[in-house]
């Protein structure tokens, strides 16, 4: 590289407390805004930076090489995309200590950079993502940016944004043919959500979260994961309210437990940095047994505040904070860890069984 | 608390196959069992290790890992349990031979940890097979024969190249790569004068070379500590070739393809304590 173009691509990431880290752009040229978060899992980028609870976020990922295995084919006719959890990069901004432009997999079919730069995001890597994920964990996650050059852009916090309406789908879509009918909710929902429920022999209508359901046949509801503060959205915590009253077997997940808790009378508040790593060690309260689970979250539910007839589920061993809970008597469950996993493990995919079991 | 008193079989010397981890994990062992306000003794020929340290067992007892002095030091300190799952091959072997001759029946001393059927269920490569075949679990074509005849009909059944190997070694003792009828011939032979029982195993050469280490609790409980991929191929020697952690060049599917497998295998074998489960992956498929 000559001496030119590494100026020209040098690149800055700034924390709103004052922090300038120093490094080299890659992906797409632009500059970009948004809340920076660490994730610490160490595979499964392609799945990662697809996720639409990611929206509005530059993500850092604390595993220092990112990029090894190269990202899959994307076909663009695919109902349902094979290898990323949504049909575009839903990230603001990648931030990587080392990226891997060469890549060694059977199934890679471009470069990281290559991606990025397809879908318009910028990367920059050269970080010292250990010192910048430690000053993450001090102050909490912050409002970030990344710049090139001399650009000037403003600050954007997401939280106060209606991202859900950017991600969800934008008009029902029906999938598979069993008798069991799943009306999904689609909040910013992960395909692999979609895919877990398939492979259990359902039909699942997957609808936008602001959906008029009262003329739909359905015999269970899934919320889905989704992007943002949970309690921001009132008609989706009204039209939960609604189901709840009718006793319609339901199933949270990630937003879609904060949805039911706040739906159930609860608080949720948000979490100093957050947990989105795929090694959130689980308790189930009453059992005993633990999990290790992958999640992806801001906020938590308060189970202070849970109201009488509900209980907690489960617990996370790292700082005991809620992952889930349940109604004692009613079908109606909620887990703030992701059982469809992509990343992460698989432990919990049980989880869904015990849905659907309720549901025959 | 049950036990108050408890051997440990010791990693013994290092070699291929039963390197420095043994020692850590027996070292861990004690540490764990110390933690427990339980007495800890240790067998282990070996000076040269961590756990014979002053600071860790109660007791020591620097004398080789057989039946004979086993015994002798169950005789003298009436352990009430005993640990095989912490010392290796030479551990694990050991202890059978005293469950076989009777001795912990004739001393009343409980085997903790995993038991002994699970270790004869891994040990012996062909129930071992079986075992996962009951799980849906993937593995080279295999079978155990007697004679240098079967080695021969069965590879060439299978088609070249096979490997051979040693049942009851899993370091890879006597095995070989065999490419030809007369290979088969050499190596079996070979083979057949260590052990009355040896292994013809189609061979994956070239494929990725992928490593977990499992632990799980009597509860069921299970975690997968971390992965590990070898930068060399199938093909090289585990202990000659460079092994990192955590895999570099695996997508999340098979990586936690591979995991659920693990954790599967260690669930079915009824292990309790750690292992560590190696896998071929096929470098041009998700196989």
């Amino acid at each position: 590289m000559s001496k030119k173009t590494a100026i020209k691509n040098r690149a800055r990431l700034i924390l709103k407390n004052g922090n300038i880290f120093e490094g080299t752009i890659f992906g797409y040229q632009t500059s970009a805004a948004g809340e920076v978060v660490f994730n610490t899992g160490m595979v499964g980028y392609p799945e990662t930076l697809t996720d639409p609870s990611y929206k509005g976020q530059i993500l850092v990922m604390t595993y220092p090489l990112i990029g090894n295995y190269g990202i899959p084919v994307f076909n663009i006719n695919e109902d349902i995309p094979k290898y990323f959890e949504s049909n575009k990069i839903q990230i603001q901004g990648l931030v990587v200590s080392e990226q891997s432009e060469l890549f060694s997999h059977w199934n890679g079919f471009q470069s990281l950079s290559n991606w990025l730069k397809r879908y318009h995001i910028p990367g920059i890597y050269g970080i010292d993502t250990r010192r910048l994920t430690k000053i993450l964990r001090e102050h909490g996650t912050m409002l970030g940016k990344i710049l090139i050059g001399d650009d000037k852009i403003d600050y954007y916090d997401p939280d106060v944004e209606d991202l859900i309406s950017k991600v969800t789908v934008a008009k029902r879509e029906k999938y598979g043919n069993g008798s069991t009918k799943i009306l999904l909710i689609d909040c910013g929902c992960k395909k692999s959500i979609l895919t877990n429920l398939l492979q259990r022999d359902v039909t699942v209508i997957k609808v936008p979260y602001n959906y008029e359901f009262d003329g739909e046949d359905f015999d269970g509801v899934v919320i889905s994961n989704g992007p943002g503060n949970p309690a921001i959205y009132k008609q989706l915590i009204e039209s939960t309210q609604k189901l709840l009253k009718k006793q319609v077997p339901l199933l949270g997940i990630c937003m879609g437990h904060q949805i039911l808790s706040l739906a159930a009378g609860t608080k949720t508040y948000k979490l100093k940095y957050g947990h989105r790593s795929q090694n959130q060690p689980v308790k189930e309260i009453d059992s005993n047994k633990c999990y290790v689970t992958s999640q992806n979250h801001s906020f938590a539910v308060d189970t202070k505040s849970l109201p009488r007839g509900w209980e907690p589920w489960f617990e996370n061993l790292n700082d005991y904070s809620n992952e889930g809970i349940r109604h004692e008597k009613l079908p109606f469950r909620s887990v703030q860890f992701h059982p469809e996993a992509a990343p992460g493990p698989v432990d919990t995919s049980f989880i869904f069984d015990e849905f659907l079991k309720d549901l025959k | 608390m049950k036990h108050k008193k408890v051997l440990i079989i010791g990693s013994s010397a290092l070699k291929i196959g039963e390197a420095g981890e043994f020692d850590y994990s027996g070292s861990q062992a004690i540490k764990a069992l110390k933690e427990e306000r339980i007495y800890t003794i240790l067998i282990n020929p070996n000076i040269a290790t961590i756990q014979t340290s002053d600071y860790l067992a109660d007791k020591v007892y620097l004398l080789p890992i057989n039946t004979h002095y086993v015994e002798r030091v169950i005789e003298k300190e009436k352990p009430d349990g005993i640990i095989l799952g912490f010392g290796g091959q030479t551990a694990l072997n050991c202890g059978l031979a005293l469950h076989r001759e009777g001795i912990l029946k004739k001393h009343k001393v409980e085997v903790l940890g995993t038991q002994i059927e699970t270790i004869e269920n891994t040990e012996d490569r062909q129930l071992f097979c079986n075992k996962l075949s009951e799980i849906d679990v993937k593995f080279p074509r295999s079978n155990a024969v007697n004679t240098v005849e079967d080695a021969v009909q069965y590879a060439e059944e299978i088609g070249f190249p096979v490997i051979i190997r040693i049942a009851y070694a899993l370091g890879g003792l006597g095995s070989g790569i065999c490419r030809s009828k007369n290979e088969v011939k050499r190596i079996a032979s070979k083979a057949l004068s260590y052990s009355s029982q040896i292994l013809v195993e189609e061979y994956l050469e070239g494929w990725k070379e992928i490593e977990y280490e499992v632990v799980r609790d009597k509860y069921d409980n299970c975690i997968t500590v971390c992965n590990m991929e070898n930068i060399d191929p199938m093909g090289i020697h585990t202990g000659e070739s460079i092994v990192v952690a955590p895999s570099q060049t695996l997508t999340n599917n098979e990586y936690h393809k591979l995991r659920e497998i693990a954790i599967r295998t260690i669930r079915h074998l009824g292990i309790v304590g750690e292992c560590n489960i190696q896998y071929a992956l096929d470098p041009k498929s998700e196989e």
